[in-house]
């Protein structure tokens, strides 16, 4: 009906994306409100604008990492009071989704692997293992548990996930770690919700529906290397979503929605590669670049070239003039740029692949200045203890880490048993938030403020008793283990070289996501590896038995005391014999005295 | 008898102090048969550290005990071992005052019953004890308290059901002094810790009655009148107690989480106890019903019992502290110590038990296989759950059967006290008894 519409006015070509996923209503499909619809509204057209990139980082360890990111700009207003019905660039289903909850932030991810900082460095864009969603509700929602809990329904069906599976038992509301990323007027947790899934296993059906809410879907640009069958033969894959109002300049006069869509995924170039190390878009992805997505106002390739001024390591073709620089993750980088725009990038054949090939094995890689690492001690099923291991590689600057566990109700955390040691002393946290967890309702929420010192290795431990839980409430597969969710630690690291203030500046959309506010240092996310508990687990195969065993041993208590409370002692009397008795009544008829 | 005694509390202390220097008391602390979820000193900690981080200890599912307990280490918690073991010695002398009073009154009744002559068949004076018979019996009750492993445990894993013991102990001497406000005090205090010993409230009231000579009848108006009196002074000290819980707190969350949680047994932690393998292995739609049933066993008995035993509320009392121990939903073996310390009281109805030799090898072997198979099913892996539950139901099965038999022997010690020893049929040859 709308894109009828815009076809009579004749200003653009409209595309609607993924009308399906949430459907336009009825009303509209029967044309009840068409004169609604033909009243020619003197309101400006909402603005819109989409942009692609991919970065490539070769990493030392001769793994490549591939980050796509897409970013949708949207100049409009979802909380107004006429609902948003002309969607172009925007997926209508997350438009909808943001208007009928109430939304102001949206970060969703779902992540296979395990991102291994010490080996690859940080990554542009980190997430947890498993599925991550964190939400920042509009002040206006009354209930934001059961908009929270519609929501994660909601986005289930969307990217065919299992986030039907969070609930109050997995969801906390953390009190720092996790500020809105745009616009902030207000930072009451009370609006924000934070789970995680550890055992979400991420995978084609979650890719599939992801794909469709880029407005060329994976028919053109570049989304069309996004083929499973590759992307998920590889050593890390994540995909996310984020949804977050942004400025549009620097007075912040006017707001729009930004959606941005990344997708990370490394290669592990040793295992597929036959031994070579080289690598080309085609061999990764088993599909070269022919143009650009022709609704995105810029479409860019960025390969990381830093430790490569002079081609001593690896070989780059084909050879592009354009070279740009960018700050990120608090360092100086230089990136090849292949701008698909640009007819002259694809060359006479009309496709663009991309080939590195590796000269020397050696190189090493700056130390990432924060990494952290976690465990579970101890042995037996009664009592444990996690520990949290953070790293300050930083030669001379100490700087603070927000530190969150989120951990399960049935591993009972005793906080008294929390220590913070740095270099063999105590290191006492500034700021610690603790909530305890509720059988069956809620986790235990730990979040604190640790200052780490210099060059020195931070310990955080915790002991904790692991609960024998009703034989119904356990995993079809319990002695795999429970998993606890990865430990979070944000911070601001001190960046080595200025970091870019200016959110209105032209950037590379990678470097541009997690907003500075200063130029010394700069924001980091890691995130620890998931835990897997092993639990006490009763006998599955006993229900019946146990209770009629138990059962019995009431009753035997009730049995024996019943007896004693209701008869009485009497002597006993033998009974006389069968025969006798016979006898004495045969004698009683006939009159004769009885047989004693 | 002060110098006997005054030894013991000695030998005893020594014990306990160095079982709190060795290394043990880590490993003692730990045993899921010694505390409980309500009573392990790990969560009383935990709710005085949550208290300094300024959470309400009652906001979590770790910190189960009552206001005043969090309040009374909040003072004394660097004192905490010298606390337990002053519990357990008030408890021990508490024991001891009471059970002397108790036999001197034993005596007293026995020689009015001797005034009255041909009370009790002439055959029967083998049954009753003299006086220099019963000397030993306060120090003996004392012993089994103090020298009782499961009590020695309890203290130095520091579980407050020292406390509660304490409580309860100075319930009974109180009450066999003769004192209705104190006893209603502290079986108040004993209530409030945990629910259960509400059913000491009949023998209690019986043992009062009996001192002041009203007659159980319930026709009377004395009956009724003490009845209503004790009752208010009980309800009264309640009603202060929770409020004075509220004002420390300032909240009302600390009713679920006590009394809310002793009654619905979420934490299925093992135990010695009936009730954790029972509901972790229930069908979810029967739960409910089983929970009452579970609930309801402790409280069931109480009418029966005194209406059997309302002339001899002491004995009552013992077996109501058994009961209450066998089916409470979170036991330790700290509370069969205190049921067992009053064993020796009835050291004269050893010559009428039946399986007394049977039911104390179980006790032992069970006591030694808990360890044992706690630690093949958690740390080995080589057994699992069933077998620590076999032993929980063999254990509680001995238990039930311990004391039944003595209350088998006691009913049947009364009867012979009536109709004399030795029994004879009516054609004079021997009789045996049986239950009818």
């Amino acid at each position: 009906m709308h894109s009828y519409f815009w076809l009579l006015i004749g200003r653009w070509e409209a595309t609607e994306v993924d009308e399906a996923a949430l459907g336009d209503s009825a009303a509209d499909k029967l044309g009840v409100r068409a004169s609604d619809t033909f009243v020619l509204t003197p309101t400006p057209q909402p603005k819109d604008d989409f942009q692609e990139e991919l970065v490539i980082r070769p990493l030392h360890s001769g793994d490549i990492y591939a980050s796509f990111q897409f970013r949708t700009l949207w100049e409009t207003d979802f909380m107004r009071e006429n609902k948003v019905s002309h969607y172009r660039l925007f997926p209508k289903s997350l438009g909808q989704v943001i208007s009928k909850f109430s939304v102001r932030e949206l970060h969703i991810s779902f992540t296979q692997g395990y991102w291994r900082t010490m080996q690859w460095g940080q990554p542009f864009l980190p997430s947890p293992p498993g599925a991550e969603l964190w939400v920042w509700f509009q002040d206006s929602v009354t209930d934001v548990d059961a908009a929270w809990k519609e929501l994660t329904n909601v986005l289930s069906g969307i990217f065919c996930a299992s986030l039907n599976f969070i609930d109050s038992t997995n969801t906390v509301q953390p009190s720092a770690s996790f500020k809105p990323l745009g616009i902030v007027n207000e930072t009451d947790h009370r609006f924000l919700r934070y789970a995680t899934l550890p055992r979400e296993i991420v995978c084609t059906e979650n890719l599939t529906p992801w794909k469709k809410l880029l407005p060329c879907g994976s028919k053109a640009g570049l989304a069309v290397l996004l083929k499973s069958e590759k992307l998920f033969h590889s050593s890390f894959f994540s995909q996310t979503v984020h949804i977050r109002p942004v400025c549009q300049d620097r007075e912040c006069k006017t707001t729009s929605w930004e959606l941005r869509q990344t997708l990370n995924v490394v290669f592990d170039l040793h295992t597929s590669g036959q031994g070579k190390r080289e690598w080309s878009l085609f061999k990764m992805f088993s599909r070269t670049l022919t143009e650009a997505c022709p609704l995105a106002s810029s479409s860019k390739i960025y390969i990381d070239v830093t430790d490569n001024p002079q081609e001593e390591y690896f070989e780059l073709s084909p050879a592009t003039p354009l070279l740009s620089q960018a700050v990120v993750l608090g360092d100086r980088r230089t990136f090849s740029v292949y701008d698909l725009t640009q007819q002259v990038t694809f060359g006479t054949v009309r496709s663009l692949n991309l080939l590195i090939r590796w000269k020397s094995t050696e190189g090493d890689m700056l130390r990432p200045l924060l990494h952290a690492e976690r465990y579970v001690a101890g042995y037996g099923l009664q009592t444990g203890e996690i520990h949290t291991v953070m790293y300050n590689n930083h030669p001379f600057r100490s700087f603070p880490v927000l530190l969150l566990d989120s951990v399960p109700w049935y591993l009972r955390l005793y906080i008294h048993t929390l220590t913070v040691t740095s270099k063999g002393k105590d290191n006492t946290p500034s700021y610690i938030h603790y909530q305890p967890s509720k059988d069956r309702m809620r986790p235990h929420l730990l979040e604190m403020l640790v200052q780490l010192p210099p060059h020195s290795v931070t310990e955080v431990t915790v002991q904790f008793e692991r609960a024998l839980l009703k034989w119904t409430e356990y995993t079809p597969d319990p002695n795999h283990g429970f998993y606890v969710g990865s430990s979070v630690i944000s911070a601001l690291v001190p960046s080595s070289v200025a970091m870019d203030t200016n959110i209105t500046q032209e950037q590379p959309l990678f470097s541009s996501f997690f907003p500075c506010k200063e130029e010394s240092s700069y924001f980091v996310r890691v995130y620890t590896e998931p835990l897997l508990v092993n639990l006490p687990t009763p006998d599955f195969s006993m229900p019946y038995n146990v209770i009629c065993l138990t059962c019995t041993v009431v009753a035997v208590g009730y049995g024996s005391l019943y007896n004693l409370l209701t008869r009485s002692f009497q002597i006993e009397e033998p009974n006389p014999r069968l025969a006798k008795k016979i006898a004495n009544f045969i004698r009683r008829i006939r009159g004769v005295p009885l047989l004693s | 008898m002060a110098a006997p005694l005054t030894l013991l509390l000695v030998v005893a202390v020594t014990i306990r102090a160095a079982l709190y220097r060795s290394s043990l008391a880590e490993v003692i602390a730990e045993r899921v048969e010694v505390v409980s979820p309500i009573t392990a000193w790990k969560r009383v900690i935990e709710g005085l550290a949550l208290l300094d981080l300024g959470v309400s200890p009652y906001s979590g599912d770790v910190f189960h005990e009552t206001p005043l307990v969090i309040y009374l280490f909040h003072f004394l918690v660097d004192y905490a071992e010298i606390t337990f073991m002053l519990a357990d010695v008030i408890s021990a002398i508490a024991l001891y005052l009471a059970v002397k009073e108790y036999n001197k009154q034993v005596v007293r009744k026995k020689q009015k019953f001797a005034l009255e002559a041909d009370r009790y068949p002439q055959d029967c004076l083998e049954l009753i004890r003299s006086p220099k018979e019963m000397l030993y019996i306060p120090l003996k009750v004392a012993m089994f308290y103090l020298l009782n492993p499961f009590t020695i445990l309890s203290c130095v894993a520091k579980s407050t059901c020292g406390l509660n013991n304490a409580v309860i102990s100075l319930f009974i001497l109180t009450t066999i002094k003769g004192n209705a406000l104190l006893s209603a005090v502290f079986l108040c205090l004993a209530t409030y810790q945990s629910i259960y010993p509400l059913t000491l409230c009949a023998p209690a009231m019986l043992y009062l009655m009996q001192r002041q000579y009203i007659p159980v009848n319930y026709r009377r108006a004395s009956f009724w009148w003490f009845v209503v009196q004790y009752l208010f002074m009980y309800l009264g000290s309640l009603f202060v107690l929770i409020c004075l819980s509220f004002f420390l707190l300032g909240s009302w969350d600390y009713l679920p989480s006590v009394y809310g949680f002793i009654l619905s047994v979420p934490d299925l932690t093992p135990n010695i106890g009936l009730f954790w393998y029972f509901f972790a292995e229930m069908f979810e739609h029967f739960r409910l019903f089983f929970l009452c049933v579970f609930q309801i066993n402790v409280f069931f008995y109480t009418v029966p019992l005194s209406i059997k035993l309302k002339d001899h509320p002491v004995f009552l009392m013992f077996m109501q502290l058994a009961v209450i121990s066998i089916f409470k939903s979170y036991p330790t073996v700290g509370d069969i110590a205190l049921y067992m310390a009053l064993l020796p009281v009835w050291s004269h109805l050893h010559r009428f038990l039946r399986n007394i030799f049977l039911v104390s090898c179980v006790l032992l072997a069970c006591s030694v296989l808990f360890p044992v198979l706690w630690h093949l099913w958690i740390y080995a892996g080589s057994a699992n759950s069933n077998f620590y539950y076999a032993i929980t139901l063999l254990f509680n099965v001995a238990q039930i059967l311990l004391v039944s038999d003595y209350f088998y022997a006691f009913l049947r010690r009364e009867h012979h006290l009536i109709h004399g020893l030795y029994l004879k049929k009516k054609d004079g040859s021997e009789a045996t008894l049986v239950l009818k």
